[in-house]
């Protein structure tokens, strides 16, 4: 009765990887490489170092690039030094550590939701937890520690208010994009409350944090920054093989082992995580998490984005519109905020526009 | 290991009563399925057919009774051990878009494979063989949103095979598929448990088909199980009517000779 014998069959009869995954194979461990994801790592990396290095050199005391490269080896000229390491580092660092922060996010909330649209800063995460730091620097004063506090408040808050309202039996992405429009709003309109309460001088602090900015990062944001990435970054890590089947659905992922509702809650925990601590540092940068993970779907030609390339490609893209905000007016310095959502607002309209199915697009 | 249970993928429920929220869709249902065979489950619309299926695969827990493979209740099984042994088909698998169809078949390995083994030679061997079984080895690197519906059928049923578990629960894989593609479906399906004592439980709208298909029927009424076996036994005018509330005929097919359902005709266009 069947119709296809199955006789003996070599494994290297077909080639049942992808042509761009390779298997390592050391002692008893075997991992799994995708060549071009990796290749785009590193690409993006090396764009982001570039960018990053040029940074460090531009601004009211300029530093020609050999005496950054000196400076970063520990030597050089102590004054170019100072202005190198202390002044103009922490805010490339805190640059490219919020970009790959909120890139991360995005690529874990649209793969998790199975949805393009559903990032941190669509659905409301990134509105709450600027409500949260506004509340935080207008009447708490505004200390980093503070300021981190309120963004992590807000963030979950929103995070959960989202995930309440749109849950019916299961959570679908479009539901939590239309749920997350309102939640942005209502954010919204707590933070405009709060600023006209606000002192004049806090408020306007507040609405330069408000864009999303870089300018005078200290080593303390890095670190907000950096924490968070040590936390969420094994996370995802130890969990991206389960994001693998849970994009497959909750009966299948549970009929190939593994529980789906603790793995979701895990991912998208330290996708707010990440989230809520990048804006805490630098503000609600926009469209870094929409567009980073979409970039590297399309140069993998591949179903889903990869976690790491996507964390590159958001520390690359927030590097480098930090530079173009510092010199496209020079003197003049715009937040990065304004550049990204200038150059992001369009990829939203674009992704709008081919979204062509119910909870389907791109 | 100290048990000595034959694992011949023996399925069977006890007092299995399964349901959404308040309302039970399956009451103290007890049944067994035959190791080793092909088993379809038909019954009416809201028979219960699916929520069995589910129940018997885990994905819904029992409100009470047990499902018992080779003897131990698979509520006591580690899920990753469950999915060695046990795998599914839901009825309409979710996939992303764009995703090959290698990529795709060989996360059916996921239960096999650990963090630091990714891909091992075995999952190598295992995903060519349930390519070559169900004839898709050409489309390894397509993606499957450019496959036809009765191809992406045969993917799905590929990743569960790549899967390798002892019994194999299909919930309708021919819905959506046109009559030569349910047909195609089905020889497939009736090969699994030749190769490799598979036992396969799925549920099937098209009670000829489940005649000719199956070697043992379970007929499904109310969230009970209203007659089991042979489909030369459960198969008759009488079961039809309390099961499917249909009037027929039944004669033997004239190719194979399991029962032929033939709906009493109320609108007689020829003569």
């Amino acid at each position: 009765m069947a119709v296809h014998k199955t006789g003996p069959v070599r494994g290297d009869r077909y080639q049942v990887l992808p042509p761009d995954v390779r298997a390592v194979r050391a002692g008893g461990a075997a991992l799994l490489l995708h060549v071009r994801a990796l290749v785009l790592v590193c690409l993006f990396s090396a764009a982001a170092l570039a960018a990053g290095v040029v940074s460090l050199g531009m601004g009211d005391y300029p530093v020609p690039l050999g005496e950054v490269v000196l400076a970063l080896a520990g030597g050089g000229d102590p004054i170019s030094a100072h202005v190198v390491t202390e002044m103009r580092l922490p805010r490339v660092a805190s640059g490219a550590g919020v970009g790959a922060a909120f890139a991360l996010a995005g690529a874990v909330f649209q793969r998790v939701v199975r949805n393009p649209l559903v990032s941190p800063d669509v659905i409301g995460i990134n509105a709450g937890a600027s409500a949260g730091a506004v509340l935080a620097i207008t009447v708490l004063g505004g200390s980093t520690m503070f300021t981190v506090a309120g963004a992590l408040i807000g963030a979950f808050a929103s995070a959960a208010l989202c995930y309440l309202v749109a849950y019916q039996g299961g959570v679908s992405g479009y539901r939590l994009v239309l749920v997350g429009i309102g939640v942005t709003a209502l954010s919204s309109a707590l933070t405009s409350y709060l600023l006209t309460r606000a002192e004049l001088h806090d408020a306007q602090r507040a609405s330069i944090w408000l864009t999303g900015s870089l300018a005078n990062r200290s080593w303390s944001h890095a670190g907000v920054i950096a924490g968070a990435l040590l936390v969420s970054v094994p996370v995802a890590v130890i969990l991206a093989r389960r994001l693998r089947l849970l994009e497959l659905g909750d009966d299948m992922a549970r009929t190939l082992g593994i529980g789906p509702d603790g793995a979701r809650s895990a991912l998208l925990g330290s996708g707010v995580v990440l989230a809520a601590l990048a804006t805490a540092a630098a503000g609600p940068i926009a469209f870094v998490a929409l567009v980073a993970p979409q970039i590297v779907r399309r140069l993998l030609n591949e179903s889903t984005a990869g976690l790491a390339a996507s964390a590159a490609c958001g520390a690359m893209l927030t590097v480098a519109a930090d530079l173009a905000a510092r010199s496209l007016f020079a003197p003049i310095e715009l937040p990065v905020g304004v550049l990204t959502a200038v150059a992001g607002a369009p990829f939203l309209l674009v992704l709008l526009a081919r979204a062509n199915r119910i909870g389907r697009s791109g | 290991m100290t048990q000595n249970i034959a694992q011949t993928g023996a399925l069977s429920a006890r007092g299995l009563t399964v349901g959404y929220g308040d309302r039970d869709v399956l009451r103290s249902l007890a049944l067994d399925v035959e190791p080793g065979r092909v088993t379809a489950i038909v019954g009416a619309n809201a028979s219960g057919k699916s929520t069995l299926l589910r129940g018997l695969a885990r994905i819904m827990r029992p409100k009470a009774g047990s499902v018992l493979l080779d003897g131990v209740d698979i509520a006591r099984m580690p899920a990753a051990q469950l999915a060695l042994r046990l795998g599914m088909l839901p009825q309409q698998p979710v996939a992303p878009e764009g995703i090959s169809v290698a990529d795709l078949v060989g996360r059916g390995r996921h239960p096999h494979q650990r963090w630091f083994r990714q891909w091992s030679p075995a999952d190598q061997a295992a995903v060519a063989a349930a390519m070559h079984a169900t004839g898709i080895g050409h489309l390894a690197h397509r993606p499957i949103d450019a496959l036809s519906g009765g191809q992406r059928q045969r993917v799905w049923i590929a990743l569960a095979l790549a899967q390798d578990p002892d019994v194999l629960l299909l919930d309708e894989p021919t819905s959506f598929l046109d009559l030569s593609h349910q047909v195609d479906v089905l020889d497939l399906v009736a090969s699994l448990g030749e190769e490799r004592d598979r036992t396969v439980v799925l549920v099937l709208h098209d009670l000829n088909l489940a005649c000719r298909y199956a070697d043992r029927l379970i007929a499904m009424r109310e969230g009970e199980v209203h007659a089991s076996g042979a489909p030369s036994e459960v198969v008759t005018a009488e079961t039809v009517r309390e099961v499917f509330g249909l009037d027929c005929e039944v004669v033997p097919d004239p190719l194979t000779s399991s029962p032929l359902v033939l709906p009493a005709a109320r609108h007689r266009r020829h003569r």
